[in-house]
This record gives C-alpha cells, sequence and structure tokens, in this order.
C-alpha cells in the first residue's frame, strides 16, 4: 500500500481517533447533538490538524527537544485563533454552535498527540497524510454519532426534518448529554464487533505490536503503541 | 458452650429462599398497588403493565440469547421490573414508549451490565429517569378522564392546600402505582412478614426526609403537609419497593441506614429546591451510585478485631 494512502487508512480506520484511540472525548461528547455540528468541529480540526502537522514537521530538527511541548502548543494556537476567527467571518451560525469548542481545539489531545507522535519524527508529506487521515476519521467519527443523536433526538438529518413529528415523539435524551455517552459507547462496542470479526476471518484491522490484549481502545498504552510502531 | 455452634457434616437442611421465590414475594406484596392502579386509572393501566412486562421479559430472552447465554428469564427479575417500571409511568403515557422504558431497563441498565446481581442501579427507576428525559411531555402528562388536575405535589409546589385523605387512599392523579399509600404499606407489611426486606432503609428514608421537610419544607411543624409529602408521589413505592432493592442497595447493616439517610436528604432537596415536584426516582438513582463507598466506609467490624493505631510520624 501506497504510503500515504496507508496513513489516511490509518487515521480514518485502524487507529480512528474516535472509535479506536479514544482521543478528543470532550468535544465528542459536546458538540456532536446535530451532524452539521459534528461535521463543523470535525473539519476545522482537521484543517488545523493539517496545518499543524505540517508546521511542526518542517520544524522538527530546529525545535528544541526540551521546550518542544511549548513550541507545539504555540504553532496549534496561532492556527486556532486563524480558525477561530475565519469560521466567525464566514460561518456565523456553526461557530455560534461550536461556541468555546473551537478555541479549545488547542487542548485537543489528538493533535499534540500527532504532533508529538508522528509529526516530529517524520518528514512534512507523510505528516501531512497523518493529519489529514486522522482529522478525516475525527470527522467521520463526530458526524456519525451527530447524525444519529439528530435523528433520534430530532428526527431530522442535516437539519431536514426527515421523521414526521406527526406520528414520531422525538427522544430528546439523545440530544442531551446522556445520549451522547449513549450513543458513542454504542458505536465503539460496534466498531469492537467489526474488530473481532475481522480478526477472526485473519484480517486483523490493527495488527497487535507488543499490545497487551491487541484491544487497543482499552489499552491505556494506546498512543504509546502508535508512538512505538511509528519509531 | 456446645450448644453455640453446631457443624454438621451434609446434607443441609436448606432454606426455601431462592431468587425465583423472593421475586414472587414481591410480586404477590405489589399486587394490591397494581389492582389499586388498575381500579383507579381503568383497563388502560392493565394494557400498560402488561405491554411493560412483556418487554423487559422479551429482551430479557432476546438479549441472552444473542450472547449465548443460559436464559434467566424464570427468575421473575424481569417481571418485576417491567411491573416496577409499569407502575412508575402515567397512564397516559403512549404504548411504545413504555415499551422503550423496558428495554431500556433491561437491555441496557441490568443486562449489559452483567445481569440480575451486577446491575450498579435499579432498572425500573434507571428506565423511569430515562423516559422522564427523553419524553419529558409525555411523562409529566397526568391528565385522564378522571383526574384533570395536578398531581398533589404539583398543586403543593404553587402553594396548595391538599386533602390528605385522598391522597392516603390514591383518588388523586399521580403514575399508576404511586396514588395509593394505603396499598403499597399493605404490600409492604407483606414483604416485612414474608422477611424480604428489612426496615432500614425505609425507616431510615422516611425519618430523615420528614426531618428534612421539616426543617426546610417552609410549612413547620404543619402536619397535614408533612403527611402530604409523604403519601403524595413516589417516596412510598421508592421507599419500600425500590429503595431496598438488593443488588443496589448497601449489604452492610450500618450502610443500609447510611443509604437510606442518603436518598431521604437527596429527596427532600430535588422537592424543596429542585426544578420538578418530584425526585424520588433520581435521589434513588444517585443513593444507588453511592453504594460502593457507602459498603466500603461501613465495614463491620469483625468481633475481638482491633482498630488498627494511624502511624504517628
Amino acid at each position: 500500500m501506497n504510503k500515504y494512502v496507508e496513513r489516511l487508512y490509518n487515521g480514518i480506520i485502524k487507529e480512528n481517533p474516535t472509535f479506536v484511540l479514544m482521543l478528543g472525548m470532550c468535544p465528542t461528547l459536546a458538540v456532536t447533538s446535530s451532524a452539521i455540528n459534528g461535521l463543523g468541529m470535525g473539519l476545522s480540526t482537521t484543517v488545523v490538524l493539517v496545518l499543524s502537522n505540517l508546521l511542526i514537521a518542517a520544524f522538527r530538527k530546529v525545535i528544541p527537544n526540551g521546550v518542544r511541548v511549548p513550541a507545539f502548543i504555540v504553532i496549534v494556537a496561532s492556527l486556532v485563533t486563524i480558525v477561530e476567527f475565519m469560521m466567525k467571518a464566514y460561518f456565523q451560525s456553526l461557530s455560534a454552535a461550536l461556541g468555546v469548542y473551537i478555541p479549545l481545539i488547542v487542548v485537543n489531545c489528538i493533535i499534540l498527540g500527532r504532533a508529538e507522535s508522528y509529526a516530529s519524527k517524520n518528514p512534512v508529506l507523510p505528516s501531512i497524510f497523518d493529519g489529514l487521515g486522522m482529522g478525516l476519521g475525527f470527522t467521520v467519527g463526530l458526524t456519525c454519532i451527530g447524525l444519529i443523536r439528530e435523528l433520534l433526538g430530532a428526527g431530522q438529518i442535516f437539519g431536514v426534518q426527515v421523521l414526521s413529528l406527526s406520528w414520531f415523539t422525538p427522544i430528546t435524551i439523545f440530544v442531551m448529554a446522556p445520549g451522547a455517552f449513549l450513543v458513542l459507547a454504542f458505536l465503539v462496542a460496534g466498531m469492537n464487533i467489526i474488530r473481532k470479526k475481522m480478526e477472526e476471518k485473519g484480517k486483523p484491522l490493527a495488527e497487535p505490536a507488543g499490545c497487551l490484549n491487541g484491544d487497543c481502545a482499552h489499552c491505556g498504552q494506546a498512543a504509546i503503541c502508535a508512538d512505538k510502531k511509528e519509531a | 458452650m456446645d450448644n453455640i455452634l453446631h457443624v454438621s457434616s451434609s446434607p443441609h437442611v436448606r432454606a426455601k429462599d431462592s431468587t425465583n421465590r423472593i421475586m414472587l414475594y414481591v410480586i404477590l406484596a405489589l399486587l394490591p398497588t397494581t389492582l389499586f392502579g388498575i381500579f383507579n386509572f381503568g383497563p388502560k393501566a392493565l394494557l400498560l403493565i402488561v405491554l411493560t412486562i412483556a418487554s423487559c421479559v422479551a429482551t430479557e430472552w432476546v438479549f441472552e440469547k444473542i450472547i449465548h447465554k443460559k436464559s434467566t428469564i424464570s427468575d421473575l427479575s424481569a417481571v418485576v421490573t417491567g411491573l416496577l417500571l409499569a407502575l412508575n409511568l402515567p397512564v397516559t403515557l403512549p404504548w411504545w414508549e413504555a415499551v422503550l422504558g423496558g428495554v431500556f431497563a433491561i437491555a441496557i441498565v441490568k443486562m449489559m451490565f452483567g445481569g440480575l446481581g451486577q446491575n450498579f442501579m435499579n432498572p425500573a427507576l434507571g428506565a423511569r429517569c430515562f423516559l422522564l428525559i427523553a419524553f419529558a411531555a409525555d411523562m409529566t402528562n397526568f391528565q385522564t378522564d378522571t383526574y384533570t388536575g395536578a398531581t398533589p405535589l404539583a398543586a403543593m409546589r404553587n402553594g396548595e392546600v391538599i386533602n390528605s385523605m385522598d391522597a392516603l387512599i390514591g383518588r388523586t392523579a399521580g403514575t399508576i402505582g404511586e396514588t395509593s399509600t394505603i396499598a403499597i404499606l399493605i404490600g409492604a407489611i407483606i414483604l416485612i412478614l414474608l422477611g424480604v426486606i428489612t426496615l432500614a432503609i425505609p425507616a431510615s428514608y422516611l425519618i430523615t426526609f420528614v426531618i428534612f421537610m421539616l426543617i426546610f419544607g417552609g410549612h413547620g411543624f404543619d402536619m397535614n403537609y408533612i403527611v402530604a409529602q409523604l403519601c403524595s408521589g413516589g417516596i412510598m413505592l421508592g421507599a419500600f419497593f425500590m429503595a431496598t432493592d438488593y443488588v443496589t442497595s448497601p449489604i452492610t447493616p450500618n450502610g443500609r441506614i447510611l443509604f437510606g439517610i442518603c436518598c431521604g436528604i437527596l429527596t427532600g432537596l430535588f422537592r424543596c429546591f429542585g426544578a420538578n415536584a418530584e425526585g424520588v426516582s433520581f435521589a434513588i438513582i444517585l443513593s444507588n451510585l453511592l453504594v460502593p463507598m457507602i459498603e466500603k466506609i461501613t465495614i463491620p467490624r469483625a468481633f475481638g478485631q482491633v482498630k488498627e493505631k494511624k502511624e504517628g510520624k
């Protein structure tokens, strides 16, 4: 498999940040009350992730190891500020809906995690694709959660009423906080079932390389594992 | 000395108690309440009760089929869950919402955590709270042909004085099973006489609640108000049938009293200062979550055990 395609596949399926690595849970649970919010959040994170991976990979040889985390944070914070202003200028309503979670992308652990485990050790181009894959994986995860929550909680998909209110009573718990936990849990469980099936077929989604039990979703070392594999 | 401890070899005489039998007792104790609910709210109440029980039992059967486990529906615990859930629903609730509640109670609150004995909160109450958040309007719609007014608790919240006698007998608006205090007390006495529950949890729950309402209720020592608070809403059903659930209440003797006190304070807090007029179900499931901690601090000291001294520095 092409190295760049492999990075995309890794981010979207193998190490999907939402369903496999369980990173960035705070925005995942908080903003996915509708599909459009999830998509918006995912795409803005993707933009920041691609650009931060690019810059950090480009500067990886001049950033001193001792102060690398502050340096990463400065880069990420600048990019997030740009994205925030852009959204305020061109996507008013989305920006209002996402609120404080846009500035909070700075502390999203996916971004710092990729910077630390991939971009700071790899050339620019693979890093860009790594960021793109991870970002798209995050976007897919958030949009899936948002779709289900919006459909069950309001009977809508992307704001269009698909389940008529004449017979459908919205299960409002799904657009509230408990619904986020429920939907996320079911999707992760579904993902685990798929992975188990694939492993039984002999086509594992992710090779357990020195893993504890091959189950990264329940493994506190998932980030370290990813780190080792790339190194 | 010989008579104090007498250990013989097997076969031992075994008590007749089993999960199945205890659940049967609980169903028996719930019968007065159920029958009064059906009498009070008509055949639609019966339909709702049957549907909820069926949904609980069917969910348990299907779930265990899917995960290839031995079916446990014959232990009747799903029936009890369904019955308790139905008694906690208003009779006007659309039938499919009640069925969804049954599925939630069994599949998510009970089976996903490992089935009977492993669930960390009462399945019936978990499902009631789920429905309360999911369908707030339907779950608080107590308008029936017989009763058009607000529930006694909501009326009291608006400063009205309600007739304690009506609340005691159960001729008020409310969920199917909570209205008649007398019917619930008959069931409670059956449970206590059969030895299924002890008084520790209900007594500490109700006493704490009364003390709380005396202090913070805003009506001082108005006995009519206190009795009305005790007899309306789900507190009686909660104290005797929900809080005493074996699985989700502490096993230590002191822990049970502490658990009851937690329930009482939380119920009082929710009723006095909360956004809704009623808070029994939330109070009990919140206390359910505290149970592991309560058990940890109330482990009884074994006879002769000396408290370990803290090492001084």
